[in-house]
């Protein structure tokens, strides 16, 4: 089984965030919690889908990822995309704020 | 018994409280996402990859500068500062909130705007040709029955649950510039030999995943009737349309199923008792819509103006774009220019709040005040003196936005594709952007002259990419983006779907590949042959040898 992280957007502004360790939201990929089995998985997801994240989040699903040494990166081209914000715009999205701190 | 002017604006203001109190009992939790969805749908609010969209009706593309000047405000106010036109003349916004939305729309209710109709299994926002009132090959202004079928439609509240999503097209021109016969309903203003003005009416077109060119199910169809005819369509429609499979609910696939005879046949019977109840608009109420579409107070100018052509010598940049952006007027000494949202290796119909300004100013100076979006997704200016062409010309150039490429291939239709869209296989922007820049010489592309080149991120073909001359869709293989080509699709009166060259190109490799085939083109046309005839004339077959030969 690949190895999965859940995901969702906020729901206030539909940002792209991640389900972390301890159950809080982030919008850092790399600060998700990694779910390595399918048990893992679905414990994960029904945190996210208890009734009390309503408020929070929309739609959180399980997505793929490749663990790097403990790090999840986004797998796939959509989440790539959604990790950082579009690419023909990268003054936008999370991507924007790595740049800015970065320069 | 038809008021709609006081209709359309209590009932959009109350649309907009009501749609505030749905969003606070959202963000409150009394309602959850499931019961809110189809609410923020029916609003125009979707949620895209990044954040939600708001998509806003522009009905029939039409715009007034004040309009536009607050479209703008909306772009930096409430989002990333810009907007991007679509191919079916609205505009999104892709980074709102949700909390601003009712915000956003009590803002658009000021200018009469609003986000109705714009998602969901309704009638959606009725387009025309964006030269409409304007173009010279003009027979009636088709926006006159976009906005009777818009009236008809929003107060119907059994069209609101057809089987999908329903597209209404009308031109009034011979030479289709909006596309009808790849429309649910696609309505061109004919003559009747009398002289008489009617609709022909074309039924069953679209794109997506079953493309389709639309059958003509009437030849004439006097103009009074246009409310019962399609009332009848609508009929047929909804009690044979097939609600079981998304895939097939479209009216293309019934048409298709039937055989457009018997559909026609139909029709007409259900029509037969329809055409003399009280469907129909009565006459008063034509004519005062009519009257909102009204032309404006021309000056009787000579048809020609000797300082434009003057111009046009002088300076050379000018006359590139004047040959391309500006297009005949049925006034004489006037000329529509069409604003190119198209700039090298830009996004294809976006705009700056400033741009949006700018446009809203030339607008308000020297065309009547009247904006126009296009299903090209570029912005147009449709009743301009030929004597200001320069003046606007230049500020165009001042806000970027004077690119000479209107019609030619870095013209491109391409959707959001996967750089925003949810249902994305593929992005779509980049490629054009590379496209764009790969032909960026502008006298090699007057050298190419017309050609329409359109891409779609998905199956769904937002961008139109089966009637492209070329068209490219995306598909993704293995998590690899690549792109099938089509040739030969065409969008205007002789509409036809291209048919696909063969295996499909990686992002890396696509590009060349429309640049062997441009080249091909090229070298094979005889004198100013026309892409579509070239391909006609010499088949598939000399493309494919370029593209697929082993090297
Ligand atoms: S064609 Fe597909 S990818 Fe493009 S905007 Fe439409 S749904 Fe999105």
């Amino acid at each position: 089984m690949a190895t999965q992280i859940v995901t969702a957007n906020r729901l206030g502004d539909g940002l792209v965030i991640y389900l972390a360790q301890g159950g809080a939201w982030t919008d850092r990929v790399e600060d998700a919690e990694i779910a390595r089995d399918e048990g893992d998985a679905t414990a994960l997801l029904a945190r996210a889908e208890a009734p009390d994240q309503a408020t929070r989040v929309v739609g959180p699903y399980l997505m793929a990822v490749i663990d790097e040494a403990g790090v999840p990166r986004p797998a796939s081209n959509r989440e790539i995309i959604r990790a950082l914000g579009p690419s023909v715009r990268t003054d936008l999205g999370r991507q924007a704020l790595t740049r800015a701190s970065e320069g | 018994m038809y008021r709609y002017d006081e209709f359309d604006r209590t009932f959009v203001e109350e649309r907009v409280e009501q749609f505030r109190e749905q969003v606070a009992r959202r963000l409150s939790g009394e309602i959850g996402e499931d019961e809110f969805r189809p609410l923020r749908l029916m609003n125009g609010l979707y949620l895209q990859l990044h954040a939600y969209m708001l998509r806003v009706a522009v009905p029939y593309g039409t715009l007034s500068s004040q309009q536009m000047r607050k479209l703008a405000h909306i772009a930096r106010r409430y989002d990333q500062g810009y907007g991007h036109f679509t191919t079916r003349q609205n505009i999104q916004y892709n980074w709102v909130k949700l909390k601003e939305a009712p915000d956003i729309l009590a803002d658009l209710a000021e200018v009469e705007m609003h986000a109705i109709q714009t998602s969901g299994n309704c009638i959606r926002n009725v387009t025309a040709d964006h030269f409409a009132g304007a173009a010279a090959d003009e027979i009636e202004d088709p926006r006159i029955a976009a906005e009777v079928v818009r009236q008809w439609s929003s107060l119907h509240p059994e069209f609101s649950f057809l089987p999908r999503k329903f597209k209404v097209a009308v031109t009034g021109a011979p030479n289709d510039r909006a596309a009808v016969k790849v429309h649910d309903i696609g309505l061109q203003i004919v003559r009747d030999a009398r002289g008489r003005t009617g609709f022909k009416v074309i039924v069953g077109g679209g794109l997506g995943r079953t493309p389709i060119i639309g059958a003509t199910i009437r030849e004439f169809l006097p103009k009074r009737h246009l409310l019962s005819y399609l009332e009848a369509i609508l009929r047929v429609y909804n009690e044979l349309g097939r609600r079981d499979n998304i895939y097939k609910a479209r009216i293309k696939i019934l048409v298709k199923d039937l055989g457009a005879e018997a559909f026609a046949r139909k029709v007409e019977e259900e029509w037969s008792s329809l055409k003399d109840q009280a469907v129909d608009l009565p006459d008063g109420e034509l004519r005062r819509i009519e009257s909102y579409f009204a032309p404006p107070a021309f000056e009787n100018l000579p048809a020609v103006t000797s300082g434009f052509e003057a111009k046009r010598f002088e300076d050379r940049d000018f006359a590139r774009w004047a040959q391309r952006n500006v297009d005949a007027h049925r006034a004489p000494g006037y000329a529509i220019v069409t604003v190119s949202l198209k700039p090298e290796g830009g996004v294809p119909g976006d705009a700056t709040a400033e741009q949006m300004e700018a446009v809203a100013d030339l607008a308000a100076h020297y065309s009547f005040d009247e904006i126009r979006v296009s299903h090209e997704q570029n912005l147009v200016l449709p009743h301009v003196r030929q004597s200001d062409l320069y003046a606007v010309w230049q500020g165009l150039v001042a806000a970027d936005l004077a690119t000479a490429n209107v019609g030619l291939i870095s013209d491109i239709i391409a959707c959001p594709g996967l750089d925003y869209c949810n249902l994305a296989n593929t992005r779509s922007i980049p490629i054009a952007q590379r496209i764009g820049r790969r032909f960026a010489e502008i006298e090699r592309q007057h050298d190419i002259g017309g050609l329409k080149l359109k891409i779609s991120g998905c199956i769904n073909a937002c961008g139109h990419h089966h009637i492209g001359h070329i068209g490219l869709l995306g598909v993704d293989k293995k998590g690899e983006e690549f792109y099938q080509i089509t040739l030969g699709g065409s969008a205007d009166e002789n509409a036809a779907l291209g048919r696909i060259l063969g295996p499909a190109f990686s992002a890396e490799t696509v590009v060349d590949a429309v640049e062997t085939i441009v080249d091909t083109y090229v070298d094979q046309r005889r004198a100013a042959e026309g892409f579509n005839d070239t391909l006609a004339r010499i088949g598939l077959d000399p493309f494919k040898e370029k593209l697929y030969a082993p090297h």
